[in-house]
């Protein structure tokens, strides 16, 4: 199996304060792979570093091709959709306004429209609320939008900042189930980073885990869920 | 009674016009929330370069549509040059700018082509023909104005490029995650604003005659507008154009006289600011702190 993301020795910082010291991860395609971290570990960060989203040292490597010190919306353009954390709604465009912008760097009418009955099967509430503004969308259908508005760009890899965040656990289920079958049935690699350790590391094929800004721990989601100091902080058991 | 339409609708075609420009400085508002005080030289410069084609023997409509082009580019370049290099500045550093350029457009129009005040053909016929109580000229203004509208309406609203500018200006950083180039979403924001204030300033320069100075009171005139509809409204802004032209007009005719027309668009920015700073259609920030 192929890589499609290799990341090495990648450095972060907001401003002077430093906040990756040399991660190092990779992915293979078509897999699920998961980043686990107490808060402020850096997770969110990684994610926003692969996008160029803040400045980093280092080496990305996205299907064998260097993609560090690229602008957000070239990287975006090679196949890589970021649900942020927030959702980063338009929260003044309607429902199917914010699907068809997943869709922008798109050429092809007809694929596009097809691609919107194929994210509204996966969710039919946002076709309930197609011509709805999105900012009066609940927090779950805000989260199905922003997944919907990722899935728009038919990406390689999805990059997922706390799917889960405010979210009530019926719904949280719902969307991992649907990422579940996005993953294997049209063979999106994703990159989950998550608090719910637990739901994520059933998600997920391998796992991460993140400590101030490095990889402490790293292996199958089967193997780090049975580690002891992962259980002991992360799972509660 | 007659007088008084008459008053009106003269107030509706000078509206349009500052109407327009409202909508062009709301444009930049909405994506930069910064108010463009070179909107209105940059619509004079634009009119100019108009003047020269119509005087070295182009027909009008030719040449309007030319100027419009150019107005757009000359908007996309000062974007680019000017503005970009300075936009993560403070916002005083950028009112300089702002002022800066419409001081150096100013006076370059006055050195090239001198402060000598020059007529400005109309495209409309001379007699009337919109019935006797407005000037074709008004009447034609009032539907160029009318074509702009409903053009950038639709641009906005059904083009993909038109939504790609809109969720730019909303939300830069979303934006950019599905691959919108938002710093050239800016630059064409740019572009349109300077091409309406074209438009603006061809139709203004046939009432007010054309020399270096003519957009000062229509840009303040524009700036009324803006408040009075919600500067970041563009429905609003258009309202607002309407509104200030009638007002201008119907109170310089019965009320205050004509000497102290200009006061009017003062008095009515004091207001707003006062009274309701959202203006009429705007929506009401708030900000945590």
């Amino acid at each position: 199996m192929a890589a499609i993301l290799e990341v090495s020795n990648l450095h972060a910082a907001y401003g002077p304060t430093r906040v990756l010291h040399g991660i190092e991860f990779a992915m293979e395609d078509g897999t699920i792979t998961t980043l686990l971290g107490a808060n402020g570990a850096g997770k969110t960060t990684t994610l926003r570093a692969l996008c160029g989203m803040v400045k980093t040292q280092g080496e990305v490597k996205f299907a064998g091709e260097r993609i560090d010190g690229k602008a957000t919306e070239d990287i975006v353009r090679k196949g890589i959709a970021h649900v942020p954390d927030g959702r980063g709604t338009f929260v003044n465009l309607t429902t199917e306004e914010n699907l068809r912008l997943g869709a922008y760097t798109r050429r092809g009418r007809d694929a596009v429209e097809s691609d919107l009955e194929r994210v509204y099967g996966y969710f039919p509430r946002l076709q309930e609320r197609r011509e709805q503004q999105a900012g009066t969308l609940s927090g779950g259908e805000q989260q199905m939008l922003a997944v919907s508005r990722a899935l728009m760009l038919r990406p390689k890899l999805m990059l997922l900042d706390e799917p889960s965040f405010g979210l009530a656990p019926l719904i949280v289920r719902e969307l991992f189930e649907i990422l579940r079958t996005v993953n294997a049935k049209e063979k999106v690699s994703m990159l989950v980073v998550e608090q719910n350790a637990a739901m994520a590391l059933d998600l997920a094929d391998h796992a991460y885990l993140i400590e101030t800004g490095r990889v402490v721990l790293s292996g199958t989601a089967d193997q780090i869920k049975s580690n002891d100091a992962v259980q002991r902080s992360y799972l509660g058991y | 009674m007659d007088a008084f339409l008459h008053q009106v609708l003269a107030g509706l075609a000078t509206g349009g016009i500052y109407a327009s420009l409202a909508l062009a400085l709301v444009m930049i508002y909405q994506a930069t929330h910064l108010v463009n005080f070179a909107q209105g030289e940059m619509a004079m410069f634009a009119t100019y370069f108009a003047w020269s084609l119509i005087n070295a023997g182009m027909p009008y409509w030719p040449a309007f549509l030319l100027t419009v082009v150019f107005a757009f580019v000359l908007g996309v370049v000062i974007e680019r040059v000017i503005i970009r290099p300075v936009e993560n500045s403070p916002v005083l550093v950028i009112v300089v700018v702002f002022i800066a350029l419409l001081v150096i457009l100013n006076s370059v129009t006055g050195w090239v082509f001198s402060y000598t005040i020059k007529t400005f053909p109309s495209p409309f016929p001379a007699e009337p023909i919109f019935g006797q109580y407005i000037t074709s000229h008004g009447g034609g203004a009032i539907g160029v104005t009318l074509v702009v509208l409903l053009l950038l309406y639709a641009f906005f609203r059904f083009t993909p490029l038109g939504l790609a500018m809109r969720a730019a200006a909303q939300n830069p950083e979303s934006a950019r995650l599905v691959g919108i180039r938002v710093g050239w979403m800016l630059a064409l924001g740019w572009g349109l604003a300077a091409a309406i204030g074209s438009v603006a300033g061809m139709m203004v320069a046939p009432i007010v005659f054309l020399d270096p100075n003519m957009m000062g009171g229509v840009l303040l005139y524009a700036f009324a507008a803006a408040l009075v509809g919600g500067i970041d409204n563009p429905g609003g802004a258009v309202f607002g154009g309407f509104l200030v032209g009638v007002l201008e007009n119907v109170l310089g005719a019965f009320v205050i006289g004509n000497e102290l027309k200009l006061a009017v668009a003062l008095v009515l920015i004091i207001g707003v600011l006062v009274v309701k700073p959202s203006g009429i259609f705007g929506k009401v920030m708030v900000t945590r702190v």
